[in-house]
């Protein structure tokens, strides 16, 4: 809240590319809960919540992995469930919960 | 205690998948958002006063209790907290509490009438991260606000929302209780909020503490619910609810937010003293899960009481599960049931296909509606006193008052 001086420019929307690697945002939390996590966003202060303990399990093997695509293979995504994993991924990079991870290499 | 509630089945599975708020229904490890209240101990008297504030209780949580149950909810990870009371401004070490706090990754949300939030803790607040700040004001005009929260508690607020502004701090609520006297100034509120660069937040009037004994008078007509669903759904998500008015969806459209009573599922209450309730509203006996004094602490009263156990469970009986809108409202408020003295599985006494004004009408004459044993209302009179009792106020000086007031010179 260092908005008494200069505003602070929202990051630009980045478009979610599964062939990326990404990231948990640093500023976020998982909170484990029985049906998934809840996620917060320290620093917007957005709420959001996984459904799966399988996507859960994606968010934060995504780091350890050279691309969005390579995670969900690794966590046992199949074929069929491919499209909706990419889809909240995508949800979840729009909120900013997930980051592109410049430490990665695709 | 279990007799009160609604009748569920017993305790079953929670689903795998589905939609979150089915999810909810059956409880988090942790809850979504807690309320804290600091100190019963209040400047203002508030005619609606839904704790019963006024005086400091004596057993009030010391600052190293407070800080251990900061430590606890960032275990648990509670990413923010909702602070109030009370004034939580007049408690000494509040401002210690908020940075340690915020330090602890537990944010803070306060709400205040504005009465500590001079210049220096508006600039204060502005350089400080991962805190919010509501200002309570309950009319667009003085008249109207000072009726029920007191003679110069409308200045009061006003001052304070102009020392946040000054100090460039942002995304400050004004946060205001629909009342049938101000409901008709929503586009004033919006205004007013505006012209701050401030947020407005409007909840929902409850019939717990002392607002039992102005509901009748200042809870919204029907003709009122309408304007305000009506008026929710133009202005959208511009206008913060906490989700309080879920039971206006009966109407038709779902207003944004989780259409569902939270009670001990995501959110509860810590009170002063320690004891945690099923929500704010509930301060009573029968919605008293435990205390974070007792062994394992606040942890173990969310994991692990029977009261929470028993509401985290989808209501499956009752009147309400069989009319058509049980989707959309849920039956309502819980805390606005009990208080009125209405049946958990029936109505809300505001619902608005209007089975509440039925059920009301029907509550036998000899009903004594429950009250809380917990008041902490000011057993004197308070300076600028609310008037909607019908309580004069009394002379800030003695001259405030002529001599001759009251006196038959014919």
């Amino acid at each position: 809240m260092t908005a008494a001086v200069t505003p602070v420019e929202p990051p630009a929307e980045v478009a979610f590319d599964p062939a990326r690697p990404w990231r948990r945002a640093r500023s976020v939390a998982l909170r484990p809960e029985p049906f998934g996590a809840l996620v917060y966003h320290f620093g917007n202060r957005k709420l959001s919540f996984l459904k799966s303990k399988t996507l859960v399990a994606v968010v934060e093997a995504l780091a350890d992995h050279s691309s969005a695509n390579a995670t969900l293979a690794a966590c046992g995504v199949t074929e069929a469930q491919h499209p909706a994993y990419v889809k909240a991924l995508a949800d979840l990079a729009r909120s900013q919960m997930i980051e592109p991870n410049p430490e990665g290499t695709p | 205690m279990t007799a009160v509630l609604p009748s569920r089945t017993a305790r079953p599975d929670r689903p795998v998948g589905g939609r979150l708020i089915d999810q909810f229904e059956y409880g988090l490890d942790a809850p979504i958002c807690l309320t804290w209240e600091l100190t019963y101990a209040c400047n203002l008297a508030c005619a609606h006063c839904l704790s019963s504030s006024g005086r400091r209780d004596p057993n009030e949580l010391s600052t190293a209790e407070a800080e251990a149950v900061i430590d606890e909810l960032q275990r648990m990870q509670v990413f923010y907290v909702n602070v109030g009371g009370g004034e939580p401004t007049v408690r000494p070490d509040f401002w210690h509490l908020l940075d340690y706090a915020i330090g602890h990754d537990v944010g803070v949300k306060f709400s205040t009438n504005g009465i500590k939030l001079d210049k220096t803790r508006a600039a204060q607040l502005a350089r400080t991260d991962y805190v919010d700040v509501q200002i309570s004001l309950d009319g667009a005009t003085a008249e109207v606000n000072d009726r029920v929260r007191g003679a110069g508690s409308y200045a009061t607020a006003i001052r304070a929302l102009e020392n946040l502004a000054e100090a460039g701090m942002k995304d400050f609520k004004v946060s205001v209780v629909v009342t049938r006297e101000n409901a008709g100034q929503l586009d004033a509120f919006k205004e007013l909020t505006d012209s701050f660069g401030a947020q407005l937040r409007i909840t929902r009037l409850r019939p717990s503490g002392r607002g039992a004994d102005v509901w009748d008078q200042l809870h919204p007509t029907q003709a009122q619910q309408r304007e305000l669903y009506n008026w929710l759904l133009a202005n959208g998500v511009g206008v913060l609810t906490g989700d309080s008015f879920f039971h206006l969806s009966a109407f038709g459209e779902a207003l944004p937010g989780l259409n569902l009573c939270g009670a001990g599922r995501v959110v509860c209450l810590i009170d002063p003293v320690g004891d945690v309730y099923a929500c704010p509203f509930a301060i009573h006996e029968n919605f008293l899960a435990g205390n974070v004094r007792d062994e394992g602490g606040f942890q173990r009263v969310w994991q692990q009481s029977e009261l929470f156990a028993d509401l985290r469970n989808p209501q499956t009986g009752g009147a309400c599960t069989k009319c058509a809108h049980f989707d959309a409202c849920r039956g309502g408020c819980m805390a606005a049931k009990f208080f009125t003295g209405l049946p958990l599985d029936g109505p809300d006494p505001e619902c608005v296909q209007g089975y509440g004004e039925s059920a009301l009408a029907a509550r036998d004459l000899e009903l004594v509606t429950p009250r809380s044993h917990i008041d902490h209302s000011h057993s004197g009179p308070v300076r600028g006193q609310p008037t909607l009792l019908g309580i004069p106020s009394i002379p800030s000086k003695i001259c405030d008052e002529s001599p001759l007031a009251g006196l038959d010179l014919r």
